[in-house]
């Protein structure tokens, strides 16, 4: 089993005090893996990325990353420390060119580091190279999702949080960006992904956790619940089936 | 041609058209002329504020009258103009952080609230503090610089001093605006939390901009106090403040010519309608604040991007559908 490099340790967490989400949480995340966020509205699938990503401060519980407690971390030290997080919905400044989108995601590396970083991501994505002066409001869904993950990539992170990526996008498109998280990960890249698409993202993924009203319900591998008849029923609310290991 | 070419070539005709149409102007129209690039420094540094840092700031005459009275005190101790222009640019840089520390963490009215008493109490230190000011009687005599044996007394050789002095402060910001900080600027108007999922410093770059755009005024407020060579605290009333806000959002908000349109529009129009001496345009005379403020509000309702944002409609009207 692949070591655990992100821990939640009975994180409890919400919006504000009368609106807790994340309800003793307790998960983790294997590394080079691609974990698969699932579960109904409302479960707290992005409330922990958010958690996670320093956009919102447990109030009870320990998060950890490679064994160190971040709780309440700033995104600056977070990045730093190797974590990225490609929000939900569209992320990039519409009224900047691409190249000056990619040099924001670099914003925090050094002046002279930063060319060779968008080189790398440019070579990875050559449709973004195609449209490096345009600004970024006039490419398609699929193209500004490549350009958000790319921009996530500059800093080369260890971690990438990805919140619902296929949002917006044609199911072509929607393939394209599971194989690009899919090579992240063969390259060593910790991919924690929240996805409402489900039998698409589970096809791309390792393993698969199912919240329910802020509680890890299933742990399994994204292979295995695939062909589980009761996919609909988990995905959708309902309890899931006991699991050893795993706290009801 | 390509765009940025086309750009280049028409600031430079704009500015060799400026040049020649002040060599022959009335002394009171070269006057004027001066007054607006004057303003047009305060206006510049506003539009970083407001256009490109996205925060609501009614306190930008506070900072240029700042700039005047740091001018008219040094100036007057015998502290050479080019000495005067960093000490007052920088007087205004720590104010503007000082005030911006506490006050920026609010934000549009709040803020603009938080600038306009700012604004009322700097007002209030340059009429009351006579030991300081001169309170009402002001400071006259303040004068006008001379560099290097060549004197800039003279209203047409001030007139073309100043315009170097915005071309440089100018294209000083066009360069902030291009780096990496400029587009941090943007990106924290367009999205803060966005940008900060990238690791934008929001705190620190907000805070930049308005101290970037308060150091600006004060620039603009040094050129002033020469200009004028008297200050009293009536030109930095918050109705200054207004005013310069208005240039920015007629002209266009956090485009980099948006103030240079707007700045003529508020400062030029009305003294041009004012002192029409063509005779269809005669009765303007009397009427001309009456125009001066109808445009301004249809302005605001059908363009309310500002007047750079004619050509953005166009083009979408011309988009395929």
């Amino acid at each position: 089993m692949a070591e655990r490099i992100i821990e939640f340790d009975r994180v409890v967490a919400g919006y504000s005090e009368s609106l807790t989400i994340l309800n003793e949480t307790t998960l983790d995340v294997r590394k080079g893996e691609i974990t698969l966020l699932i579960g109904p509205n409302g479960a707290g699938k992005s409330t922990v990325l958010k958690t996670l990503f320093g956009l919102l401060v447990p109030r009870s519980g320990e998060v950890r990353f490679e064994g160190r407690v971040i709780n309440g971390r700033s995104q600056r030290a977070l990045l730093a420390d190797g974590i990225a997080f490609v929000p939900q919905g569209r992320n990039l400044f519409g009224s900047l060119s691409v190249r000056h989108n990619l040099e924001l995601g670099g914003i925090t590396l050094p002046r002279a580091e930063l060319p060779g970083r968008i080189e790398e991501v440019l070579a990875r994505f050559p449709r973004i190279r195609e449209r490096i002066d345009n600004q970024a409001s006039t490419m398609s869904g699929g193209e500004q999702k490549q350009l958000e993950v790319g921009r996530a990539l500059l800093l080369r992170p260890r971690v990438l949080l990805i919140d619902e990526p296929s949002i917006g996008l044609s199911p072509k498109l929607v393939v394209d960006v599971m194989t690009l998280l899919r090579q992240l990960a063969e390259a060593g890249t910790t991919v924690l992904m929240v996805e409402q698409n489900v039998r698409t993202a589970l096809k791309y993924s390792d393993r698969a956790l199912v919240l329910e009203m802020g509680r890890l319900a299933l742990d399994r591998p994204a292979s295995e619940l695939l062909g589980d008849p009761d996919l609909n029923r988990l995905f959708l609310g309902g309890h899931a089936p006991a699991v050893p290991g795993v706290a009801a | 041609m390509s765009a940025g070419l086309r750009r280049t070539v028409l600031l430079v005709a704009g500015l060799a058209a400026l040049v020649a149409v002040a060599a022959f102007a009335k002394r009171s129209e070269v006057y004027l002329l001066t007054l607006t690039l004057v303003y047009l420094m305060a206006t510049f540094g506003l539009n970083l504020t407001v256009g490109y840092a996205g925060q609501m700031s009614l306190g930008q005459a506070a900072f240029f009258g700042i700039g005047a009275y740091v001018a008219a005190i040094a100036l007057k101790a015998g502290i050479p103009f080019l000495a005067v222009l960093p000490i007052a640019g920088i007087a205004c840089f720590v104010v503007g952080l000082a005030l911006g520390f506490p006050a920026l963490r609010v934000q549009h009215h709040y803020l603009a609230f938080a600038t306009l008493g700012f604004n009322v109490l700097v007002f209030l230190v340059m009429r009351n503090e006579e030991k300081l000011t001169g309170g009402t009687f002001g400071i006259s005599s303040i004068p006008r610089p001379t560099i290097l044996g060549v004197s800039f007394e003279g209203h047409l050789a001030y007139f073309y001093f100043t315009l170097a002095g915005l071309v440089a402060l100018a294209a000083a910001l066009w360069w902030l605006l291009r780096s990496p900080w400029g587009r941090a600027f943007a990106a924290l108007r367009d999205n803060p939390i966005r940008a900060e999922s990238l690791g934008v410093n929001i705190t620190a770059y907000t805070l930049l901009a308005f101290a970037i755009g308060a150091a600006c005024a004060g620039v603009g407020g040094v050129y002033y106090a020469s200009l004028v060579e008297f200050i009293e605290p009536g030109p930095f009333h918050f109705s200054t403040s207004l005013m310069m806000l208005l240039a920015v959002i007629v002209g266009g908000s956090g485009r980099f010519f948006g103030p240079v349109v707007g700045t003529i529009v508020i400062i030029l129009l009305p003294e041009v309608l004012r002192s029409s001496s063509i005779e269809s345009l005669k009765f303007m005379q009397k009427w001309y604040l009456v125009f001066f403020g109808l445009a301004v509000v249809a302005l605001m309702i059908w363009l309310p991007g500002g007047i750079l944002s004619i050509a953005d409609r166009f083009r979408k009207r011309e988009a395929p559908r």
